[in-house]
């Protein structure tokens, strides 16, 4: 095995290209797991944590460029106030050890669909930036995961960062786990109100092959919305219901040692209610979060 | 010899600590130093500079033939030293607790997933596992027999109460796994009438999943090849004795060349009664003459050891309109898995106690124990009392609902007290307080409601962090339950410890050394073993030896009976060295040996103290004891009946739980907790085991299970098999009482089982309160709660 | 390949290290220093834990070569000379230890814990405790008692320092 440790990102993305076969490894939480079960014997392990551009995040036009190996409990130090979905989901990862190591350009380059930062980067409309000597291209995170634990990342590219723009509105975010810390999610979802054009964003984690959005949910509550926006008005009940039962309807779950598939999609439609509740109810205190 | 080194810790050391501590003290751990300066030396810490690394090959199958095993391809990896098969173990190719039904490694057929099937050492464990991949092994894969009923060609119950289903057609074919037929144990209890009838009847039908010991530190051990021939096995283990017992078997030696001694050992449960790498190590060491290092990893941890035993149980009660037991009637099925281990003895445990701590005029008990694929069972800390627990404590509830009477007066009245008559034909002997126990709970102020709404702290809430309520869908409940449990080996087991105590004087002080076999699993018998001697001798300065097999049998650290059992041993053996000192110290001045006694170091009476120094000179005044417990009776075979069990334990436990009736999801508010435990000999100690057993339980009752389908364990990681954390483990109130036993060392109790064993019925009984379901099986799951 | 890391202070330095070790190996097999336990290996239970850089993690996860050139601290480098550090005196008085396994883990992360609470001028909440330790399981003690340590290494490190 041989362990290469570029120092600049170029560098990174150089020895991507040369070694695509190189297995990227930056919080060590999923590959290391991996390695010291022997489920992963890569001929190259490529260490990203010694790559500064990766470990900082700044704003460029109002959007958030999260670099790819910024560790979660920086994403709820730093970032609470910029990217409330994110960091509330970074919250329920593993334990302080592991939010101190792990990081969201892991979990996006791991796929999995029990990855909890998906639904909140969904919810929040995130672009994944993507990098080789090719280039850099900017993908938008519904069209990043392509299959259980499968990416649109090709060989030769390493996730650089992720960009989120700040919200207009209130997020939030809420996962199922059988207890209560240090759990993978038996499911999750996440949800942003956007109140700065009229739109809904939802992502649902654990219940389908890959993380994935709620499009009927949101296309049906941004329409609920439309009367309310400007007013403030109490959200009906029956509104919250069945945006619930619609986000439970995208589902496509399966039972395994975590859950089953019948309990996942009622939890999602339970997580849905109960979430949009307290963000209108934040959303009508005026309370929105501004960029 | 050489022993293993590492610096900068020793290998198993002689433990001084930092003195001072009687009976009845919170007196400090003599290993407590060294485990916070992170030098105490588990058995993954051994380490020698030419040893090798052992790793097992083990079966994926539950159930198959091997036809042939090819260790060829392994063998030419650079760095492997040794590949050993059966056809290389040389004395007998079985051990076991109870029966030598367990290959040490398989022998032709494989019974459960995870069975070892071939070893290797190597200079790397990467080199040893990478080859022992290599190892090519052909299976013939056969149907695994997965259900205990279905074993024994019983029929299943159906879910409605009164009648039996059809056997099916593989309970009818199931195949025998082993010579004597799938039935390891059948224990009847029969008294009084059984076709007794009464106006109030309950019928319930439970179920309990696999429970994991998970004790922290994984197998591990390291033997080294001796001069003489034989090994050396310094190894963390719960029993040095019947290991080396089953040790020389395996290899066909003599007991005195085969050496055991106690590496640090990083929790236990049970988990370590029976053997894991223990053969297997002295085999690569004594075949590639070097010193081998096995340690599992937590995956192989899941395989390597025995677990709880699931059970299924039918439970009927029956009871006057006032509340007054009349029968119960119970079948318990425990599935053993593929060998026997200490199934037997849970058998025996499950089918006694398994109506719990009340008075019952007429009991008819059936208590199974089989053989299945799944993987084997034996003991885990409660052992065979936990399972029923569940279940009779469920069936009480349901008849306090029935009578429309409060759970806890059912309970105090119908409670067991001292005289009391048990199901086995027993007297209870000495004080059993249960309704104390009860009513002491019910007393204490419960815990207030968190905050809900915008002013909640989510790690009050069902969920936690992760943001599942805040306060929606939450109901509280709040559960009693109630259980006891035998102390020390039963049904006429000769149990008994051996303690060598030495009093000199070393360097101008008076030393104490003990040396006992009884293994040291966290519990503190180190510090209670320091605390007898000093009471008993009047000396601080208490050294205790490492545990090894060069003196006695100390027995199981099991059982809840080392402070018993090897507690009476060590208080015998300096009984004995002090009638000796006080006999010469007469001697020397004169006074009558009744008068003196001895205190602070010295031999003092009404106006004389006399230094031990002045009495003993250079000389060491010991003793080694072999000392007993009353004997017990085997169980009378076709009624149960007979005085099977020394003494027994009582824990009451109150849960309060928050649940999230429409997530599922819980909270553990509060635990409370009541023991008695005749004499704490270490209050801090006893209240540790309290707070310790209560987590398991608590653990149990709502997310802890090992997933078995088919034959084979789906989540071998503490990734999928889940233990309590500190966010699930709530504040306890702790009571504890001390009524002496008179029949035991001080009055004492074994403390360690009895809060593992109630506190999980409370906590499931707190869930059926808020829920108003009827949970009949553990663990709770969300799906249960939202019938999902 | 060879590894020069500081840990608790020292300069060390191993050759022939595999790529595939971790840090928790090579600190336990290679440089003598196995009071950081090995319990599960994927970061579920903490008892690896260790300071890199001034921050807990698990040191089953992290690849030996990521640790090339940074700063490790272990258990063992917690006590001064002979004196014991204030939260390993606060476990053995509480009663905190049992087994020992998960002790040097909880250790570190209380220290973590304790430090950051007091230079912040407070010590740390209950629910804060739990927060903060919610990733280093114990199986012995039921967690009362490391909670009882905890407090009580806050209050005499709070006593000390004024």
């Amino acid at each position: 095995m041989e362990f290469l440790q570029p120092t600049t990102w170029e560098e990174a993305v150089e020895t991507k290209a040369a070694h695509p076969d190189a297995v990227p490894i930056a919080g060590g939480t999923d590959v290391m797991v991996a390695v010291n079960f022997g489920r992963l014997r890569p001929a190259r392990l490529l260490d990203l944590t010694r790559v500064p551009d990766l470990q900082q995040w700044d704003t460029e036009d109002g959007v958030v460029r999260l670099g790819a190996g910024v560790p979660y409990a920086r994403v709820i130090g730093e970032l609470g106030d910029r990217l409330p979905g994110l960091a509330m989901a970074a919250r329920t990862i593993g334990s302080p050890q592991i939010r101190n190591r792990g990081t969201v350009g892991g979990n996006l380059a791991t796929a999995s669909p029990a990855g909890d930062a998906h639904p909140a980067l969904l919810a929040a409309d995130a672009e994944v930036e993507v990098a080789s000597v090719r280039g850099t291209r900017r993908i938008p995170v519904a069209d990043f995961y392509t299959g259980v634990k499968r990416s649109a990342l090709a060989d030769d590219e390493l996730v650089a960062a992720v960009r989120i723009t700040p919200p207009s509105g209130p997020q939030q975010y809420s996962k199922i786990g059988t207890r209560n810390a240090m759990v993978i999610a038996v499911a999750a979802f996440g949800l942003a109100l956007h109140p700065d054009r009229r739109a809904v964003g939802t992502g649902i984690g654990s219940a389908a092959p890959t993380p994935r959005r709620a499009p009927a949910a949101e296309e049906f509550l941004a329409g609920e919305l439309d009367g309310l926006w400007d007013s403030r008005a109490e959200l009906p009940p029956a509104t919250a219901a069945r945006f619930g039962e619609l986000v439970a309807g995208a589902a496509a779950p399966i039972d395994d040692v975590r859950g089953t598939a019948r309990y996942r999609v009622h939890a999602l439609s339970v997580m849905a209610r109960r979430t949009l509740t307290w963000a209108w109810a934040e959303y009508r205190k005026g309370e929105t979060r501004c960029a | 010899m050489s022993t293993p080194t590492r610096s900068p810790s020793g290998a198993p050391s002689h433990l001084t600590g930092p003195g001072g501590g009687r009976v009845g003290d919170d007196a400090a751990r003599p290993d407590g130093v060294l485990k916070v300066r992170g030098e105490f030396a588990y058995g993954s810490d051994l380490w020698m500079d030419d040893m090798l690394w052992g790793v097992t090959l083990r079966s994926p199958h539950p159930y198959a033939r091997i036809r042939s095993v090819d260790v060829g391809p392994a063998l030419a990896v650079p760095g492997v030293h040794a590949v050993l098969t059966s056809d290389d173990v040389p004395g007998s190719k079985t051990y076991g607790l109870e029966l030598a039904d367990q290959p040490v490694l398989a022998v032709d057929v494989v019974r459960y997933q995870g069975e070892p099937v071939a070893l290797v050492a190597a200079d790397h464990p990467e080199t040893a596992r990478r080859a022992a991949a290599r190892i090519a092994v052909d299976y013939e894969v056969w149907e695994p027999v997965t259900d205990a009923r279905e074993a024994l060609g019983h029929p299943h119950w159906n879910r409605v109460h009164e009648t039996e289903a059809p056997v099916t057609e593989l309970s009818r074919e199931s195949a025998h796994l082993h010579p004597e037929g799938n039935l390891v144990r059948h224990v009847k209890v029969r008294k009084g009438d059984p076709d007794a009838t009464a106006d109030v009847v309950v019928v319930g039908e439970y179920e309990v999943g696999m429970q994991d010991q998970a004790f922290l530190g994984p197998e591990s051990g390291l033997a080294v090849p001796a001069e003489d021939g034989g090994v050396e096995l310094y190894v963390a283990t719960q029993w040095l004795h019947v290991d080396q017992r089953q040790i020389c078997a395996a290899l066909g030696m003599p007991p005195e060349r085969v050496r055991l001694t106690l590496a640090g050992v990083g929790g236990a449960f049970g988990g370590r009664e029976d053997l894991s790498m223990h053969v297997h190590a002295c085999l690569l060491a004594l075949h590639t003459g070097r010193p081998v290092k096995m340690s599992y990893n937590r995956e192989e941890s899941f395989f390597g050891h025995v677990h709880r035993h699931p059970a299924t149980m039918r439970y009927e009660h029956g009871a006057t309109r006032d509340g007054d037991l009349v029968y119960v009637r119970a079948q318990i099925y425990l599935d053993g898995g593929a060998y026997a281990s200490s199934t037997p003895a849970v058998v025996g445990n499950a089918g006694t106690m398994g109506i719990g701590p009340y008075v019952v005029p007429n009991v008819h008990v059936d208590c199974y124990g089989a053989y299945t694929n799944n993987p084997p069972c034996g003991a885990m800390r409660g052992f065979g009392s936990v399972q029923t627990a569940f279940a009779y404590e469920a069936q009480m509830d349901a008849l306090a609902a029935e009578l429309g009477m409060d759970p806890v007066e059912l309970r105090c009245r119908n409670a067991m007290e001292q005289g009391s008559p048990t199901p086995t034909g027993q007297v209870v002997d000495s004080p059993a307080p249960v309704a104390e126990l009860l009513r002491r709970l019910q007393a204490m102020p419960l815990p207030p409601s968190p905050a809900t709404g915008a002013d909640a702290d989510l790690r009050d809430m069902p969920g936690g962090v992760s943001n599942t309520t805040h306060g929606e869908g939450v109901r509280r409940g709040v559960g009693y339950a109630v259980a006891y449990k035998n102390v020390a080996f039963s049904e006429g087991f000769d149990d008994h410890s051996t303690a060598r105590v030495r009093l000199e004087v070393v360097g101008g002080e008076p030393t104490v050394t003990v040396h006992t076999a009884a293994a040291e699993v966290g519990q503190g018998l180190v510090t209670v073993e320091q605390q007898i001697a000093r009471t008993e001798l009047g000396v601080d300065r208490v050294v205790v030896a490492p545990k090894d097999t060069a003196v006695g049998s100390a027995g199981s650290t099991s059982a809840s009976r080392q402070t018993y059992v090897t507690g009476g041993a060590v208080k015998a053996a300096c009984e004995a060295v002090r009638a000796r000192v006080l006999e010469r110290a007469a001697a020397l001045t004169g006074w009558p040996v009744g008068d003196l006694r001895l205190f602070d170091g010295a031999v003092v009476a009404e106006g004389l103290q006399l230094p031990l120094a002045e009495v003993l000179g250079d000389d060491a005044v010991e003793e080694t004891l072999e000392w007993r417990h009353r004997p017990t009776e085997a169980l009378d075979p076709e009624t149960g009946q007979g005085f099977a069990h020394v003494q027994y334990a009582f824990a009451a436990h109150r849960a309060v739980v928050d649940v999230d009736t429409e997530l599922g999801l819980l909270k553990v508010v509060e635990m409370a907790c009541t023991q008695d435990v005749g004499k704490a000999i270490n209050p801090q100690a006893v209240v540790g085991q309290i707070q310790g057993g209560t987590a398991q339980g608590l653990g149990l009752a709502v997310m802890e299970e090992v997933l078995v389908r088919d034959g084979r364990v789906r989540n071998p990681s503490f990734t999928d098999y889940l233990i309590p954390t500190v966010l699930d483990m709530p504040p306890m109130r702790i009571e504890v009482l001390e009524y002496a036993d008179p029949h035991a060392p001080y009055g004492l109790r074994g403390v360690g089982e009895a809060p593992n064993i109630s506190s999980g019925p409370a906590v499931l009984a707190a869930i059926r309160q808020a829920t108003g379901l009827p949970l009949t099986r553990v663990p709770v799951r969300p799906e249960h709660i939202t019938r999902t | 390949m060879r590894l020069t890391c500081t840990v608790n202070g020292t300069e060390q330095l191993v050759d022939d290290v595999w790529e595939g070790e971790s840090l928790l190996y090579v600190l336990r097999e290679r440089m003598g220093l196995p009071g950081s336990k090995n319990a599960c290996e994927q970061g579920e239970c903490g008892s690896c834990t260790v300071y890199l850089d001034g921050l807990p993690v698990c040191a089953c996860l992290v690849a030996a070569g990521q640790a090339e050139g940074r700063e490790v601290g272990t258990v063992e480098g917690l006590a001064a000379g002979g004196e014991l550090h204030p939260v390993q005196q606060a476990f053995l008085d509480a009663g905190a230890v049992q087994c020992g396994f998960c002790t040097p883990g909880l250790l570190v992360a209380t220290d973590d814990l304790v430090g950051r609470a007091l230079a912040e001028g407070r010590r740390p909440a209950d629910a804060e405790i739990r927060e903060a330790l919610a990733g280093n399981l114990c199986r012995c003690t039921g967690y009362e008692k490391v909670l009882d340590a905890v407090r009580l290494a806050a209050d005499r490190m709070a006593e000390e320092a004024r």
